[in-house]
């Protein structure tokens, strides 16, 4: 039984245009748009400005509250801004400030800056992309449309193994954890530490070995290696609407950028 | 006449790669249509026959003949899996797909069919094991019941002669053990079930095998093994 697992499709239920569209056109439309977005001038300010309005009006679009996705994002984004919090540092060029810290003197150069706001808005703009695109689509679907796009299988067979026993060994870490919970009373929290150490090692094992069984009663049922699948996935006209109108609107907003440039 | 039996086991042995003896000298047949209780302590060697019987494990020695083709090499496995279906008693080892669908047209996916066919037959299946319409659910948000009928719909969709059922009852509350049952009565098939549920066993089956340590130490008419109280407690078992 799982108790608080948060499901990563929980939004792909409601009706709503985006929900509605074939994986396959949405995971190209999202594809198209994040290229699109890394491949701007990071100087281009009103450019960024238009793609944000973009995706946020494909999310108003696809009803999935934007608390939600915002929370997600806010897990992702961490990582990004440790890579790139030093780079205004290192980077060479005019100084736009500094400060001492006894005989350390940390400066921050204006090319510093514009690279670190590249490689923030652009990785918080595809994190929305990633986020609205997964929030929306059934995994499983989105599985079958990697397939139907030609992605390797064996790689999309391992994201639905992943998909499957995820909750499954989260579960098994639950009540391990239940069980220890229940026959420790106030130890010291380092002694914790090597419990917790002890739990994860037992469940890689128990891993292997439910691999081992997995596989076995894949062969029962004739898997000789090969992967086969089966597709139920159509296409219907508004999808292909939904993309041409998508492109539209994605082409205009960079000839405004080209324009723009121009104009400077 | 070898292919007068469903299942001719001779001389059958095996050892497990640390060395522990698993089967010792298994001898036993079965005869189309009959269904068979398989009874023993844990360990006795119940799943691991089972696994020599489709052909995952082979033994040391001895042979296995199904339908009177003996099984041995690549050459007729895939057709000996699609006749001998076995469901393993862990629902979560057998059912490893993120759909329903997914899972239960597994089998008919890997013996080629065509999809019209594979559809119905998901169908025929899910609608035998009570599970109508659950093509669309995710594995992991079923109970534990639901979890164990899938199971068994994921080996029916093959359509095989033989089923072998590892512990269908074990760990299910009253009702859902009671829908197993009926659901296992149903089948046409071939039966060898494993199983500690003695009552059950005495509802599903007329012949009875207790193995313990590898061997084979009763193989009977069920109601008389079960009169027999002394081998029963010899092997760990009690009178229903």
């Amino acid at each position: 039984m799982s108790f608080n697992s948060s499901y990563i499709d929980e939004y792909s239920d409601i009706d709503s245009i985006i929900n509605r569209r074939d994986p396959r056109i949405k995971i190209m439309v999202f594809f198209l748009f994040i290229l699109s977005i890394v491949s701007t001038r990071p100087e281009l300010f009103l450019v960024f400005g238009l793609y944000a309005i973009l995706i946020f009006a494909l999310i108003l679009l696809s009803k999935i509250p934007l608390e939600f996705i915002i929370k997600r994002s806010l897990i992702v984004i961490p990582f990004v801004l440790m890579i790139a919090v030093f780079i205004p540092f290192i980077k060479k060029g005019e100084i736009a400030g500094g400060h001492s810290f006894g005989n350390i003197r940390l400066t921050v150069t204006y090319d510093g800056l514009m690279v670190f706001w590249n490689v923030m808005i652009k990785s918080y703009l595809s994190i929305l992309c990633m986020i609205t695109l997964m929030a929306s689509t059934k995994l499983t679907d989105f599985l079958k449309a990697l397939e139907r796009l030609k992605f390797p299988k064996l790689i999309v067979m391992l994201i639905s193994f992943t998909y499957r026993y995820i909750f499954v060994f989260q579960d098994e870490f639950q009540r391990m954890s239940r069980a220890r919970k229940s026959r420790s009373a106030g130890k010291k929290r380092w002694l914790n530490f090597r419990t917790i150490a002890n739990m994860v090692g037992v469940l890689f094992i128990r891993a292997y070995e439910r691999g081992e069984a997995v596989y076995l009663a894949m062969c029962s049922r004739g898997f000789d290696g090969s992967i086969k699948t089966m597709h139920k996935l159509s296409l219907t006209k508004s999808d292909i609407y939904f993309f041409s109108i998508f492109i539209v609107i994605l082409a205009f907003i960079r000839i405004i950028g080209t324009w723009t440039v121009y104009l400077l | 006449m070898d292919s007068l039996f469903a299942i001719k086991v001779e001389n059958l042995n095996y050892h497990y790669p640390d060395g522990k003896e698993a089967l010792r000298n298994i001898n036993f047949e079965v005869r189309e249509g009959d269904s068979i209780a398989l009874m023993g302590p844990n360990g006795a060697g119940k799943t691991t026959l089972f696994l020599h019987l489709n052909g995952l494990l082979t033994g040391d020695s001895g042979n296995i003949i199904i339908f009177g083709n003996r099984i041995d090499g690549k050459k007729s496995i895939s057709e000996i899996r699609r006749r001998i279906g076995i469901v393993f008693q862990n629902p979560d080892d057998q059912l490893f797909c993120p759909t329903v669908f997914d899972d239960v047209a597994f089998g008919p996916l890997n013996h080629s069919l065509p999809p019209q066919e594979i559809r119905k037959r998901v169908k025929e299946s899910l609608d035998a094991v009570g599970l109508s319409d659950f093509e669309d659910r995710l594995s992991h948000h079923l109970s534990f019941g639901e979890k164990k009928r899938v199971s068994l719909a994921t080996i029916l969709s093959m359509r095989p002669d033989i089923v072998l059922l590892d512990e269908p009852s074990s760990n299910l509350d009253p009702r859902s053990r009671r829908k197993m049952i009926e659901t296992i009565r149903n089948l046409k098939a071939t039966k060898i079930i494993a199983t500690h549920d003695l009552k059950m066993a005495l509802e599903l089956c007329e012949r009875g095998i207790i193995m313990d340590e590898g061997r084979i130490v009763a193989d009977g008419v069920l109601e008389d093994i079960f009169k027999d109280e002394a081998l029963l407690y010899a092997h760990g078992l009690e009178i229903p």
